[in-house]
């Protein structure tokens, strides 16, 4: 009888294909919004943990329920909108921010074949939705008609565009030693017999810490928070904000940091393979391995918060496109003729 | 399928184009550009130029939109005072746009495809490879020079872009930071013995 409604079920999918899409997004999405809201906790307990304080322990057990509180609060709060707002934009602004970030899982494989959209040019839909992204701090900073949230707009605009220059040649090199722009394929291509070793984070490890680094600057994570910055702008952006578009606003900020996490994890840290290709390891499923990875790279951009110092501006922007640019650029040219020259190579697959 | 997502991204782009001349606010003109782009890259991958789209996006949406949208914003503008010389300008407006529309009938009217063009688009000449492959291999071989000419060209831009805003401006302090990190503990400090009640 279950093999029937199995068998029913399958027809139903293979007959609407759109449906199938639809319900594999739902899925993804509230897995990554759960997930979302236990990166929120954990970055709090562990800035909270280098602090010796004890973060969020009172909602729940340990504090596990403490983000859906906090997303209660402000979803019941009133949404306030400056009388002198651009209302349309305004408004718009956290919407456009928190839709592309989440859309950036759609390409994303998260086991072998579990991705919503297997699509050929994935890294780049992914690259293109992360230059989008700025648009929300642009509008919102604008339309907020006010001079700290334009200020910190201008300053975020400045550095995600930097930023991503350098992210642009890391993945190129990527790219390179995988030949292939779909994301699954590059998983596959970090598939050796060497196990870890065959990842791409030790073959590309320069690159493997630029992107750690642009990852922080790109999703504004400190010590390159100058958009936020709360001690010269109170509050970036996001000052004249309140309630839902805010908590949409912080929101697309953990939806693009874990995003980011996954990136590393897919181009450097051999996706949802076992780290060592023995029994123990290859017995657990692919999925759990990259939610793994995600975490482990997320504790370290927790970590970093907690622990390095902001940049001063005219610094960040001397590392982006005086340090960065020129190591990733010459890191491209090496890489391409390494490959061309010696295909065998540690380079090549 | 196709033809509704076809008509609906051709809708919205040819709407919002509209709305970028006719919106009172230049920050809605450049949004609404920017959504005619996103239509366009829809269009893009619906004809299956899946890797034409995502460069669009990422090269107009992600840089240059960006750019635009930073110099409008910071513009101090004057609606009235931009109104004012509508009637005056009118004319040659309308001149202009007369002529651009004329030129663009004659190319559409008198536009061709070259009779192999159908069958080539039909058969690929290398069949099972994705597009960005494919561009690659002919960009690379066929057009290479074509290729590095316009690289030079914007090369040549940007050159021209950072020598004419870049002005070294004399008395200037800058931080160096190669000078920082070379400095060593022997190199700056002294410590000297004060003797008790005499000074240094």
């Amino acid at each position: 009888m279950s093999d029937g409604w199995a068998s029913a079920i399958s027809d139903f999918f293979i007959a609407y294909p759109l449906v199938l899409a639809l319900v594999k997004s739902v899925l993804i999405a509230v897995a990554l919004l759960i997930y979302v809201a236990y990166v929120i906790l954990a970055d709090r307990k562990i800035w909270a943990a280098v602090q010796l304080r004890r973060g969020p322990n009172v909602v729940g057990p340990w504090g596990l329920l403490q983000s859906f509180a906090d997303f209660l609060k402000f979803a019941l709060k009133e949404p306030v909108i400056p009388d002198v707002a651009n209302k349309g934009v305004f408004l718009f602004a956290p919407f456009i921010m928190a839709t592309l970030s989440i859309a950036a899982w759609a390409v994303i494989p998260v086991a072998d074949g579990w991705a919503v959209g297997d699509i050929n040019v994935g890294i780049l839909y992914i690259f293109a939705l992360s230059s989008l992204g700025v648009y929300g701090v642009i509008m919102g900073g604008w339309a907020s008609n006010s001079k700290y949230p334009f200020l910190s707009a201008l300053r975020s605009a400045a550095q995600m565009v930097s930023y991503e220059v350098s992210i642009g040649f890391v993945i190129i090199t990527v790219l390179l030693c995988a030949g292939s722009l779909n994301l699954t394929d590059i998983v596959h291509a970090q598939d050796t017999s060497y196990g870890m070793a065959g990842w791409y984070w030790l073959r590309l490890f320069p690159m493997f810490v630029i992107f750690f680094v642009s990852a922080l600057a790109e999703t504004n994570r400190p010590p390159f928070d100058l958009v936020e910055a709360e001690s010269e702008l109170v509050a970036g952006f996001m000052i004249e904000y309140s309630a839902t578009p805010y908590v949409l606003f912080m929101l697309a900020e953990y939806v693009a940091i874990v995003t980011m996490c996954a990136l590393l994890t897919i181009l450097f840290f051999g996706g949802w393979l076992p780290p060592i290709k023995i029994a123990p390891f290859t017995y657990v499923p692919g999925v759990i391995w990259f939610t793994l990875k995600v975490s482990f790279f997320f504790f370290f951009f927790a970590m970093v918060k907690a622990f390095v110092p902001r940049y001063r501006y005219d610094q960040l922007m001397r590392l982006g496109w005086k340090v960065f640019l020129p190591i990733s650029l010459a890191m491209v040219v090496i890489v391409a003729a390494v490959l061309q020259f010696w295909p065998a190579g540690p380079a090549g697959s | 399928m196709q033809a509704v997502f076809f008509y609906l991204f051709a809708t919205i782009m040819i709407a919002s184009a509209g709305v970028v001349i006719f919106a009172r606010n230049p920050v809605h003109s450049v949004l609404f550009l920017i959504l005619a782009f996103c239509n366009g890259a829809g269009l893009f991958l619906l004809a299956g130029a899946e890797f034409l789209a995502m460069i669009l996006i990422v090269v107009y949406v992600g840089a240059v939109a960006v750019l635009f949208l930073f110099v409008v914003m910071m513009l101090d503008v004057d609606f009235a005072e931009l109104k004012q010389g509508f009637a005056k300008y009118l004319p040659v407006g309308v001149g202009v746009g007369v002529v651009v529309l004329a030129e663009l009938g004659f190319v559409a009217l008198g536009w061709s495809s070259a009779p192999s063009a159908v069958d080539a688009a039909a058969n690929p000449i290398i069949p099972q490879m994705s597009n960005t492959a494919a561009l690659g291999q002919i960009l690379y071989t066929k057009y290479v020079i074509f290729f590095q000419a316009s690289a030079l060209v914007l090369l040549t831009a940007m050159i021209g872009a950072i020598v004419l805003t870049l002005h070294h401006k004399p008395n200037i302090k800058r931080q160096k930071i190669d000078e920082q990190n070379a400095r060593t503990r022997e190199n700056v400090i002294e410590i000297k013995k004060v003797p008790f009640r005499t000074g240094v």
